[in-house]
């Protein structure tokens, strides 16, 4: 089984957000909720760089460990899933996360969140892979029909990659080689305690 | 002669464009000629060292989501996985075995001079309502926030995914509207018991007999004796913490980032727990652990001995009270 990643190479992210529109439009993210989102590091200044952020899919990840009704859940491609069912809307999974990747459909008053929501990998949920209780809940399952996540692959500059994180980690490797620099694998020291020795 | 001119300017401008890059040249070779601008961007390592978190600018109206790494959250989660558990399993167990120990040893502390059949008052309607009130609020508040805490972990394997989430969510919801008439009920008791409970002499020499726990001597007090006064500044600091931190955390991000809702969730956490096992030993001592102390708050009335026992400053205050009232009543005139 690979273990799924995503790598921002930042140094090739132009900002254009298609990542963004892609992972809205394919799986009817309601409004006010984004999965993934573009922030800009040292805008305007020289050496500024963009990087795309969402769920990490963390090795031993932190939401899932402070669940208090363990809602949330790895798959055997190491993707972190989560049941709407079950989700209680405390909103620690927010507190815990690095990447401030869970999302709520409301505000939170009274402890009114509603189901958290927050990047699949494209990989659904709990339910039966590509049925319309899936879809509404948690949207397209393209992982399930061979496919890798719309935002990577979606991505005109290929900076945004998804896949099994050995390959993209040896992508990445090849880049920095050919280019002669990199200002890291955005994130994975975080998510998987490990880094991308270039 | 025009030309020789033109030849001449031309000459001196050629020289000078030449003296120029003679001087610039060695300025342009101290730096290296392979540079890169592109290179020259901030690392994540780099961020990470200076601030513990990287942020930046994004095009989201939440301003929560510009930053993107926020390794902070670890810490958090072993606060929420390891620390908060270990505190109040130590806490809660560690009392109730303290407790039964106690009760095991030393047995329910009678009156040692038995009933003397006349009662007095010790607190009335209000006081008792607001008792109960406070005392209903934190029970059902302690076991649902225990169940954040220890329900993954005791209830769920028992009642199974989708009953523990059905029960959790109801139980979430119970804690967060009885915060408030539980904060009602810690603001009324701050008020009304204040006078009683202001620390004096009396307490020093009652804390030096260990309140009379050990042995059979009864120290003197007035209304509160120093314990019941703990008991009291605890209720009233620690509700008081325990309901900032817990507004703080229902109405997220009103008033902190992220790092203060993950601090007022440990403080919430901690406090909280603290204040469960604290609260085991006050309902012990207020009933198995001490003859004629329920009352107190049951019916209201004490036994005039176990008044003279526990709280004789107390009764000979209510004694003389008392007397100058008949005093009064003796002199008002018949008709």
């Amino acid at each position: 089984m690979a273990r799924m990643k995503f790598l921002c190479d930042a140094d090739r992210c132009i900002e254009c957000n298609a990542c963004v529109t892609a992972c809205k439009n394919e799986h009817e993210v309601p409004w006010g909720i984004n999965r993934r989102r573009v922030v800009t590091i040292n805008d305007g200044k020289p050496g500024e760089r963009s990087v795309s952020m969402a769920c990490m899919h963390c090795t031993d990840a932190p939401c899932a460990a402070v669940c208090p009704v363990k809602c949330i859940y790895p798959t055997d491609d190491g993707v972190v899933l989560h049941s709407k069912d079950l989700c209680i809307g405390c909103g620690y999974c927010f507190y815990a996360c690095p990447f401030g990747a869970p999302q709520y459909p409301k505000l939170g008053n009274f402890g009114s969140r509603g189901k958290m929501d927050k990047c699949t990998y494209c990989a659904g949920g709990p339910e039966a892979d590509g049925s319309k209780e899936e879809f509404a809940k948690y949207g397209a399952n393209r992982l399930a029909e061979g496919k890798l996540p719309l935002c990577a692959e979606m991505c005109s500059t290929k900076s945004l990659l998804a896949g099994d994180g050995e390959i993209i980690a040896q992508i990445y490797k090849e880049r920095v080689l050919k280019r002669g620099y990199g200002s890291g694998a955005w994130g994975w020291s975080t998510a998987y305690r490990e880094t991308i020795a270039t | 002669m025009r030309r020789a001119q033109t030849g001449i300017h031309g000459l001196v401008g050629a020289l000078a464009v030449a003296l120029l890059l003679v001087f610039s040249f060695p300025l342009h070779a101290q730096q290296p000629t392979s540079v890169n601008p592109d290179a020259n961007a901030v690392t994540e390592q780099q961020l990470l060292q200076e601030l513990n978190k990287i942020q930046g600018r994004g095009t989201l109206p939440d301003t929560r989501s510009n930053v993107i790494v926020h390794p902070a959250g670890r810490d958090w989660r072993h606060f929420q996985e390891v620390t908060l558990p270990w505190i109040g399993g130590i806490a809660i167990l560690g009392m109730l075995v303290l407790l039964v120990a106690f009760y095991l040893i030393r047995g329910m502390v009678r009156i040692q001079s038995g009933r003397s059949g006349r009662t007095l008052v010790r607190f009335n309607a209000f006081e008792r309502f607001m008792h109960w009130m406070t005392a209903t609020c934190f029970i059902i508040l302690g076991l649902t926030g225990l169940n954040i805490t220890f329900g993954r972990e005791l209830l769920l394997p028992l009642m199974g995914a989708e009953a523990f989430s059905t029960w959790s969510e109801w139980a979430k919801y119970a804690h967060n509207f009885l915060s408030f008439p539980f904060t009602l009920g810690v603001i009324l008791i701050f008020l009304t018991w204040l006078a009683g409970n202001i620390p004096n002499k009396v307490d020093v020499q009652w804390l030096k007999e260990g309140g009379g726990i050990v042995g059979h001597r009864h120290p003197p007090a007035y209304r509160f004796n120093a314990g019941q006064k703990m008991v009291y500044w605890i209720v009233v600091l620690g509700g008081g913490l325990v309901a900032a931190s817990g507004y703080m955390l229902m109405f997220p991000f009103y008033l902190t980032d992220i790092s203060g809702m993950q601090t007022a969730q440990v403080v919430h956490g901690v406090v909280a727990v603290l204040f469960v096992a604290v609260m085991l030993a006050h309902i012990y001592i207020g009933t198995i652990g001490m003859e004629g102390a329920f009352e107190a708050m049951g019916n209201g009335s004490v036994d005039v001995n176990w008044a003279r026992e526990h709280h004789k400053l107390w009764l000979e205050e209510v004694q003389k009270g008392e007397a100058r009232r008949d005093v009064r009543h003796v002199a008002t005139p018949a008709e």
